[in-house]
């Protein structure tokens, strides 16, 4: 029977809901045990969090100072050894699993698979490719460690367990490099709720023509306790932050309403949503490509659309 | 520093209409554009940009494919890259592989600094960088969308889900470009004249004595569930009676 590492993403304080989704494709391998390794430095609240999660056997705890920032310089070197006594390490599919996992697996000397978005067997998985254009089934030959990360948007978290799982703090005996060094992070958005975990997602494109101008959408979201995303238009203009971007090369999501101000429906920005419950449309060409994959579509000028149905929301 | 090598994937252009082939063997690539995949020429742009601020003297590109990969590789030279290595496959290589082959060339190379596209947008991987990066055991910079050099050390501001994310490394290092980083030049008619007359090397894969093997079986290529097309509503008060009947609404 298998064996399956699951590599825990937080920053610092709080378990990023990634990991209890990885946990959830996990349990599709039907293991015999998945851990979850936490690395970091103090932060015992996140390994108390990973331990509550359904289907984990045990959380490592690989706690040093130089783990206090996600560097894939430094944490690969510690995955790859630790995955020598598993059969799978998978992370999920988000800007830290993309960048540690890879080097990882190639450490280990092993291939990885990008963005699992569904399990058919104990070696076969698919994955979207061409911006989700196409769907590709990939199987990893005998022999071979499964290194994979797991598109976060094609799984629902795993729920929490009836009992914590037990916590083990590890030491690895491995040399760390000295020649990557973190220095901040300036975070975009402040105290919005959380784009790729919320329920309901209000987004801007190019039509909506400046970062003044967003403030409509910044406040319709705050009216109906959404999160705002954008276009990579709004974004390269400077309306937002880069890590507002929904799609291909932003983030991939799956609210259970979108609703879109002002983006015409590139593939690129489609390919971040597809997974969304309800699609809501608004734009002044009723020939944008957004239309043909929208549940909800209304021709109309974000200017006067936004302000009325600000109004019949209440307030 | 001396040397900076680009690595440029030739790709299905972005603007073109993917179609999965009735038996799902692959996607329709016959007579389709075929171009630099986009992020890889943002790598070229900026690795051009440190050799025109003087703090680079040479830009090479290198492909790993067939033949055709030439063409690729000569618009490279022709946006201003000084020569061109193509290491001959039959096929595209995965990730791993490619990352073996870029580890060869670094060896006989020896550039202080290797950039490459994030991502390819054909197979989406987002791997072969870090993998490089590992296999070199050097520092890696990926997604970076603001690079500056400074003795021997390159900053690098990252996009990553959190925001921007700013490290420093010592060079010689990977880095992998996001869309941000530049906007890459067009390619003028004087260039591609020049472009001619610039050295492409083909060096056989077998030459490098590297396993190309793919690290995982690729079949069964699908179309993905289409979205159908909703309903249109033709006035907010429509809109918000739609969204409550379907209890999306408090
Ligand atoms: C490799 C690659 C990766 C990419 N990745 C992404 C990605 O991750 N995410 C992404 O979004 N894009 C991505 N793109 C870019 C993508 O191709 C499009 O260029 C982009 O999505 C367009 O953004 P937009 O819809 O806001 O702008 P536009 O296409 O310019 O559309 C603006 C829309 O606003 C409408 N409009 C204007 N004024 C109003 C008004 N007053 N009221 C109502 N409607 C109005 C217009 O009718 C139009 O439909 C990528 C491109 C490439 C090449």
């Amino acid at each position: 029977m298998s064996k399956i590492l699951i590599i825990a993403e937080h920053d610092g304080r709080e378990l990023n809901l990634s990991t209890a989704k990885v946990a959830s494709c996990a349990l599709e391998l039907s293991a015999a045990s998945t851990d979850i390794v936490v690395f970091g430095n103090a932060c015992a609240d996140v390994a108390e969090a990973a331990a509550g999660i359904e289907g984990i056997s045990r959380v490592l705890l690989a706690e040093r100072a130089e783990n206090a920032a996600p560097l894939a310089a430094i944490l690969a070197p510690q995955i790859a050894r630790l995955a020598d006594d598993y059969d799978y390490v998978l992370a999920p599919s988000t800007t830290f699993g993309k960048d540690v996992l890879p080097r990882a697996a190639a450490l280990a000397g092993c291939g990885q698979i990008s963005d699992i978005m569904a399990v058919l067997g104990a070696r076969q998985f698919k994955r979207p490719i061409y911006a989700g254009n196409a769907i590709v089934t990939v199987e990893v030959p005998e022999g071979c460690k499964v290194f994979g990360t797991v598109r976060v948007a094609s799984y629902k978290a795993a729920p929490g367990a009836a009992t914590q799982a037990p916590i083990e703090a590890i030491e690895l005996d491995v040399e760390l490099p000295a020649h990557t060094r973190f220095i901040e992070l300036q975070s975009g958005s402040g105290d919005r709720p959380d784009l790729q975990t919320a329920r309901r997602v209000v987004s801007g494109g190019r039509g909506v023509g400046s970062a003044e101008n967003f403030r409509i959408i910044f406040s319709l979201a705050d009216k109906l306790g959404a999160a705002v995303g954008a276009s990579r238009a709004a974004v390269d203009a400077g309306f937002v932050p880069n890590d507002m971007q929904v799609g291909q090369t932003g983030k991939i999501i799956a609210p259970e309403l979108y609703i879109a101000f002002g983006i015409s429906g590139a593939i690129q920005h489609l390919t971040g949503i597809k997974d969304a419950g309800t699609i809501v449309a608004v734009n002044k060409d009723p020939e944008a490509p957004i239309f043909e994959v929208a549940d909800i579509g209304l021709v109309g000028d974000l200017f006067e659309v936004i302000p009325e149905l600000d109004k019949a929301l209440g307030g | 520093m001396q040397k900076i090598l680009v690595c440029l994937k030739r790709v299905v252009d972005y603007n073109v209409r993917i179609r999965v082939k009735p038996d799902g063997s692959g996607v329709v690539t016959d007579g389709v554009k075929m171009s630099i995949n986009p992020f890889d020429e943002i790598a070229l742009e900026e690795a051009l940009r440190i050799r025109e601020r003087g703090d680079a003297e040479e830009v090479i590109v290198l492909s790993i494919g067939n033949s055709d990969w030439q063409q690729q590789l000569r618009t490279g030279l022709a946006m201003g890259a000084d020569r061109a290595i193509l290491v001959e496959t039959p096929e595209p290589v995965q990730p791993l592989a490619a990352a073996r082959v870029i580890r060869a060339i670094v060896e006989r190379e020896q550039p202080e600094l290797v950039i490459l596209g994030k991502q390819a947008i054909d197979d989406d991987c987002n791997q072969t960088g870090q993998m490089l990066a590992a296999l070199w055991d050097r520092p890696q910079a990926t997604f970076a969308s603001k690079v500056e050099l400074q003795d021997g050390k390159a900053r690098v501001t990252r996009e990553v889900d959190a925001g921007l994310e700013l490290i420093e490394v010592e060079l010689p290092a990977v880095i992998t470009t996001d869309l941000r980083l530049n906007e890459p030049r067009y390619v003028k008619l004087p260039d591609i004249m020049k472009a001619k007359k610039k050295p492409l090397e083909r060096l056989p894969v077998a030459e490098l004595g590297v396993d190309v093997e793919p690290a995982c079986r690729e079949s069964n290529f699908e179309a993905p569930a289409a979205r159908s097309r909703g309903i249109m509503v033709s006035d907010v008060n429509e809109l918000v009676a739609a969204l409550r009947d379907r209890g999306l609404l408090d």
